[in-house]
């Protein structure tokens, strides 16, 4: 072992800072503190090779507390791969993935990934189809999960009025008893995003929103995004380049599995290497 | 939007129209029967009794195989195997409760054990004088075998043609282990010449009308307890999972579990109903497993209408009656009857008799609305509202 390998071993996020703060704030394990630092999500030096091939090369990434980050990237730039690396579906070669202070990404399943905090809208929407909004909301709601405590279980008025809240947000407020699979191709898109709003996240992943959607749908789901962040932080990997200048503080450009430059719209747009990266090949 | 209990879905409408219409037919029969003389044109004959009590088993076994099929998408191809094996306990029961009346007059054995020279009783047998004790096999075998089955397949993400497949093996290779005389289950005879249970006697009328009730009202309480399961969340997470399983499972449901759990109280009520199917036809022998019984349960329930409960029930009391005209005027034909209806149900009606009733419903509702006759109720908000 390397002496940097030593150095990082005795000084490892999830440890290191223990001491100091004992009687100040204690965190079960397993949960998200993310109180002590600016930032939610820390990506460092994540190696991601398939069959030689780096996906991902040496990224390093933060994502800060309820910022709204957008992450472009011409095709085979590691989008994704980042995505699966957050949600534990990828496991990476080499690097640490730590959300909030304390949880190392890298050791955890899904499951519990997903139960600590962060939630994933996937490309394709997939609500349930014979169900209406309202009952997606209903399904998707964090909580236990067994099937005797679902056999026994009954809508509190205050579970109902969450899921109302939700459905307000993602505008389906009127159509809650439509069904899911009844709903134009841009309301499953926000229905998707209420349903992983009801896990309530810490970090919302949303991979490519406004595929397919209308112009005034993107309007609205842009809409949707910037009042998401706040109270959420949020990554939206987009291709949309209007798409992004109209919602996004910070942008971030991935090529060839690392981080090609970072700054708002204007200063990434002006960047002589991506300009290269889009227009010069 | 309410999550309903096992109260709830005692006063809800469509249980109790069934509990209705099911319980008051039930009781019309029974009153011809025992207060009309045999000569009179309302009689109605104790076989009759005994063919509805059987029609009445096969919605109970509808019903449960719509539970499973209709509701989670598990097209159960061996559902015949818990119907008889909860038979079969029975069957054990009412076996025991012949004594020393058998041909051999042996007190302790079974004739076909006297007849195979065995000396004891096997152990698997011990219990059974005990009507408690047979009830709670019936219960527990099919629970339990379905519980193993579907804790293994579903494990291991066994789904679709392959679960059917490997459901459809199930029923037969009980099926061949119980043709077997050493399994101890009287082989090809399988269990018959049955006495009495609870100690009244199974050839006289009012037991036949008797159980005929005992069938109805176990078939009211299933269809309540089905309605209470696919009315809770439980219900909903199920038809999910039938719907679009991978997502289900990425929301946080272990969908497996859900799974089992609605396979293992299906095949539970599957044995509850061959339980009360054997004191009424007197015999269960191993052609109760064999795959075609299966299939046509499936039959059934495609064309009933599927996820409706009580699209089974009327399905299953529908084939059966047509099965026993039919076969009673040209047997050959029946098995093309069935195959010709399954391929027309699945062509044309894939609801089945029910969405196609539902369907003309809807349509003559919009060819002549009802009058609104609550108008005054209304605030004005939903009075704009088209």
């Amino acid at each position: 072992m390397s002496a940097l390998d030593n150095l990082r071993d005795t000084f490892r996020r999830d440890q290191v800072f223990d001491f100091m703060r004992q009687g100040t704030r204690a965190v079960a394990p397993g949960q998200l503190d993310s109180g002590s630092g600016k930032n939610i999500l820390y990506l460092e030096d994540i190696t991601v090779s398939f069959d030689g091939f780096k996906a991902l090369n040496d990224l390093t990434l933060y994502i800060q507390t309820g910022e709204l980050r957008c992450i472009i990237g011409p095709n085979g730039a590691g989008k994704s791969t980042m995505m699966d690396v957050i949600t534990g579906k990828t496991r990476p070669d080499s690097g640490t993935c730590f959300f909030g202070q304390t949880l190392d990404l890298t050791a955890m399943s899904e499951t519990d990934i997903a139960m600590a905090g962060i939630g994933r809208k996937f490309q394709k929407p997939t609500v349930f189809p014979e169900h209406t909004a309202f009952e997606n909301l209903e399904l998707a709601m964090n909580g236990p999960r067994g099937p005797w405590h679902s056999l026994f279980t009954r809508l509190s008025g205050e579970q109902t009025n969450w899921i109302e809240d939700t459905l307000a947000t993602v505008g389906l407020l009127e159509d809650r008893h439509k069904v899911a699979g009844l709903l134009s191709h841009g309301q499953k898109q926000w229905l998707e995003i209420g349903m992983v709003l009801m896990q309530k996240p810490q970090l919302l992943l949303v991979d490519e929103p406004i595929a397919g959607m209308t112009r005034q749908e993107v309007e609205r789901t842009g809409e949707l995004l910037k009042s998401l962040a706040g109270k959420h932080s949020v990554v939206v990997v987009e291709h949309d380049m209007e798409f992004i200048r109209s919602i996004a503080s910070t942008v971030t450009v991935l090529h060839q599995g690392s981080v090609l430059a970072e700054g708002t719209m204007e200063q990434v747009q002006n960047d002589p290497k991506v300009i290269e990266v889009y227009l010069g090949e | 939007m309410r999550d309903s209990t096992f109260k709830s879905a005692f006063s809800d409408r469509t249980a109790k129209t069934f509990m209705g219409v099911l319980l008051g037919a039930t009781l019309v029969v029974t009153l011809l029967n025992q207060f009309f003389p045999p000569d009179s044109p309302l009689h109605v004959s104790a076989y009759t009794v005994t063919l509805l009590g059987k029609y009445l088993c096969y919605a109970l076994l509808a019903l449960s195989l719509d539970l499973v099929w209709g509701y989670c998408g598990i097209l159960s191809l061996g559902h015949g195997a818990f119907f008889a094996l909860g038979g079969y306990a029975m069957g054990m029961y009412l076996m025991r409760q012949i004594g020393d009346r058998g041909v051999y007059g042996n007190p302790e054995l079974p004739d076909f054990m006297v007849f195979l020279n065995w000396s004891e009783l096997p152990w698997y047998w011990q219990g059974f004088d005990q009507f408690w004790f047979a009830a709670l096999m019936i219960l527990l075998v099919p629970g339990l075998l379905a519980f193993v089955f579907g804790w293994l397949a579903f494990r291991s993400r066994v789904t679709g043609v392959y679960l059917s497949i490997i459901t459809q093996a199930l029923t037969y290779a009980l099926m061949l282990a119980f043709f077997r005389n050493e399994l101890g289950f009287g082989g090809n005879n399988g269990l018959t010449d049955f006495k009495e249970l609870l100690g009244f006697s199974l050839q006289s009328d009012s037991t036949r009308v008797g159980l005929l009730i005992a069938t109805s009202l176990s078939l009211a309480m299933a269809f309540v307890l089905c309605r209470w399961i696919t009315g809770s969340k439980l219900g909903r997470v199920v038809m999910a999972v039938r719907d679009a399983e991978s997502r289900a499972r990425f929301v946080g449901y272990r969908t497996e579990h859900y799974k089992l759990w609605i396979f293992t109280v299906s095949a539970i009520l599957a044995g509850i109903a061959g339980a009360l199917y054997v004191p009424q036809v007197g015999i269960i022998n191993p052609g109760e497993f064999s795959p075609l019984n299966s299939i046509e349960l499936v039959v059934w329930v495609a064309v009933g209408g599927r996820a409706t409960l009580y699209g089974a029930v009327i399905g299953a009391i529908l084939v059966n009656y047509g099965k026993t005209v039919f076969t009673g005027v040209m047997p050959e034909a029946w098995l093309f009857a069935l195959g010709g209806l399954f391929v027309a149900v699945t062509v044309f009606l894939p609801q089945g008799l029910v969405g196609l009733v539902s369907q003309r419903w809807a349509a003559l509702r919009k060819q002549f609305p009802p009058k609104k006759t609550n108008n005054d109720t209304l605030t004005p908000a939903e009075g704009e509202a088209p």
